[in-house]
């Protein structure tokens, strides 16, 4: 046994690394229902969830086991094969995108191996056209959803999202170019390491001011493409019952939704590699006392969960959540006390922060936007997005051919 | 090399499932499906090849866009299952022929050059972004803007013939 796991160490971590993956994942799509519901809620002066457990805390658990238990019928007259392979298709696809995603530069020495964070190698060097060709696969789960259920709603919703992605994956591409230009390498490593030319710049170094136009296409497309409010066409409720997912029910239905939200994390990913320079920290390489920046937000987040908890109407929630903020204080409070593991946790960090942000606009935008029209979701898309993602694409080549004409820059 | 070959024969025993599924199925979605089990097939060929950007391209292009046109059309048109005729005496005959002498030449050219497939297996700096780029953009540069110039008469060209009614 010893010698068969040393035999095929990189294949038993991989392993381990993608059961890691698929819990994290999970959860976080889990507690980001209950994140939405909790933001959607205020923005319209609401509670949102809060009677399952502590500030609602245990309803995600909740819908997850209503979800396992609910019947599951299959409506006549499906295309029995297309009609079960289509949920599983969207969640395999959704999740083999995140699985491309490099959490951070640097390795963990573990057992002697350099194990690093995310399931490839962060220097994959065709890391951004592999998270595309998955995305461009995507679509498949949704159409033949809509096809197979043998219903008129169902069909409409996915012949709407095919063609809604099939526009706007065009344009989200195409604004990527500017930044695969000026960092001249797919690699998702290089693409980070590009942006940090000028450590002393902090956040000024990042793709987003040079690329303000490619990442105003490529942010718009790639909220289209996860198809999310504003252009969540494929499911609206007023015009479509609910679009391509109507006839699935139970777990199946589920596999969609954690398709949906697992793509938004791919998505928000993205956006802050590309654009926002990824784990780059904001500020000037200089301020090591950002290095606490953490420990800053963790102890005082963690003390106020105590607080709070002792406080709490419930007995179980004064046990709970003060148990949960003692360990997110003692968290802060490791890495305040190991400098080694404070150093290591800086670009995962950062990274978090930054995808955190992205959902939380995700999140606002489905609180604050009406949907569009499907006229004016297309116009948009092929009429605005891709004529100004091409120009992104034709200004960039020509600002790198004058630095390296005149500047003789490389 | 053993688990290379291992994925070498579960891609290509994929690629030809999926082929012969293509042919037999009844439904054209089921089809368009076995269609693009093939183009990823393929793709991973390419990756176990050495040539990660064309595989890439591969998914993108026809897993990607093509394949999805198709199943958009086919969706759209409401195609349901097709009716079969009997194979015809004229296109069995000759056919079976046919696929006999195709499998023979194949077969007769891998036996002749084993030693030469091995040595290509590398394909290397020639296959990477940079080496296409360069192959596109430099030496061939020319054929590939006609080629661009063709594609964007054709799709004029259906532009027109689609709104030949209205006029």
């Amino acid at each position: 046994m010893n010698s068969f796991l040393s035999a095929n160490a990189e294949l038993m971590i991989t392993l381990v690394k993608i059961a890691l993956l698929l819990f994290i994942v999970l959860t976080v799509n889990a507690y980001l229902t209950w994140f939405e519901r909790k933001v959607v809620a205020h923005i319209q002066s609401r509670w949102g969830p809060h009677r399952v457990g502590p500030h609602g805390l245990l309803q995600p658990l909740a819908d997850g086991l209503k979800f396992l238990f609910k019947e599951d019928p299959t409506p006549a007259g499906v295309d029995k094969f297309v009609y079960y392979l289509a949920p599983l298709l969207a969640l395999a696809l959704a999740l083999t995108s995140i699985a491309l995603i490099p959490f951070g530069p640097d390795p963990i020495r573990l057992f002697g191996r350099d194990i690093y964070l995310g399931i490839t190698p962060p220097d994959l060097n065709i890391g951004i056209l592999a998270l595309f060709a998955v995305t461009a696969l995507g679509v498949y789960g949704v159409a033949l959803a809509g096809w197979s259920s043998n219903s008129k709603y169902p069909l409409l919703g996915g012949l709407r999202s095919s063609a809604q992605m099939i526009s706007y994956e065009l344009a989200l591409t195409m604004s990527a170019v500017g930044v695969l230009l000026m960092a001249g390498s797919f690699n998702l490593k290089k693409i980070i390491e590009a942006q940090a030319h000028h450590p002393e710049w902090g956040l000024f170094g990042w793709n987003v001011w040079p690329q303000i136009l490619g990442f105003f296409c490529f942010f718009i497309a790639a909220v289209a493409e996860t198809n999310r409010v504003p252009f969540d066409l494929p499911e609206a409720e007023s015009e479509l019952v609910a679009g391509f997912h109507t006839e699935y029910s139970s777990f199946k239905f589920a596999m969609f939704f954690i398709a949906e939200y697992t793509s938004m994390i791919t998505v928000s990913c993205l956006c802050s590699i590309l654009f926002f320079g990824g784990w780059l920290s904001p500020f000037p390489a200089s301020w090591t006392y950002a290095h606490y920046l953490p420990s800053a937000i963790l102890i005082p987040f963690g003390l106020w969960v105590i607080w709070d908890g002792i406080r709490y109407e419930t007995l179980f929630g004064r046990i709970v959540l003060p148990g949960v903020g003692t360990a997110i204080t003692a968290l802060g409070a490791l890495f305040v006390l190991l400098p080694e593991v404070n150093a290591f946790i800086q670009a995962p960090f950062w990274l978090l922060s930054k995808i955190f942000v992205f959902l939380f606009v995700y999140v606002w935008m489905r609180g604050t936007l009406p949907r569009f029209r499907y006229d004016q979701l297309m116009a948009f898309g092929w009429k605005l997005l891709l004529p100004l993602s091409i120009v992104n694409v034709i200004l960039t080549s020509f600002a790198i051919l004058a630095k390296m004409q005149w500047w003789g820059a490389k | 090399m053993t688990a290379q070959l291992a994925v070498f024969l579960v891609l290509a025993a994929m690629a030809v499932t999926g082929a012969v599924s293509l042919i037999l199925q009844k439904h054209p979605i089921h089809s368009a499906l076995s269609l693009i089990v093939v183009m990823i097939s393929l793709a991973g060929l390419y990756l176990l090849l050495g040539a990660e950007f064309v595989a890439a391209v591969q998914i993108i292009v026809y897993g990607g866009a093509i394949m999805v046109l198709f199943v958009f059309v086919i969706m759209l048109l409401n195609a349901g299952i097709e009716e079969h005729t009997s194979i015809s005496k004229m296109a069995g005959a000759p056919g079976l022929l046919l696929v006999v002498a195709l499998a023979g030449f194949v077969a007769a050219t891998i036996a002749r050059s084993t030693e030469n497939i091995q040595a290509t297996s590398q394909t290397g700096e020639l296959a990477s972004t940079l080496g296409i780029s360069n192959m596109l953009f430099k030496d061939f540069v020319y054929p590939f803007e006609l080629t661009s110039f063709l594609i964007l008469v054709a799709v004029l060209g259906a532009t027109v013939l689609a709104q030949r009614e209205k006029s």
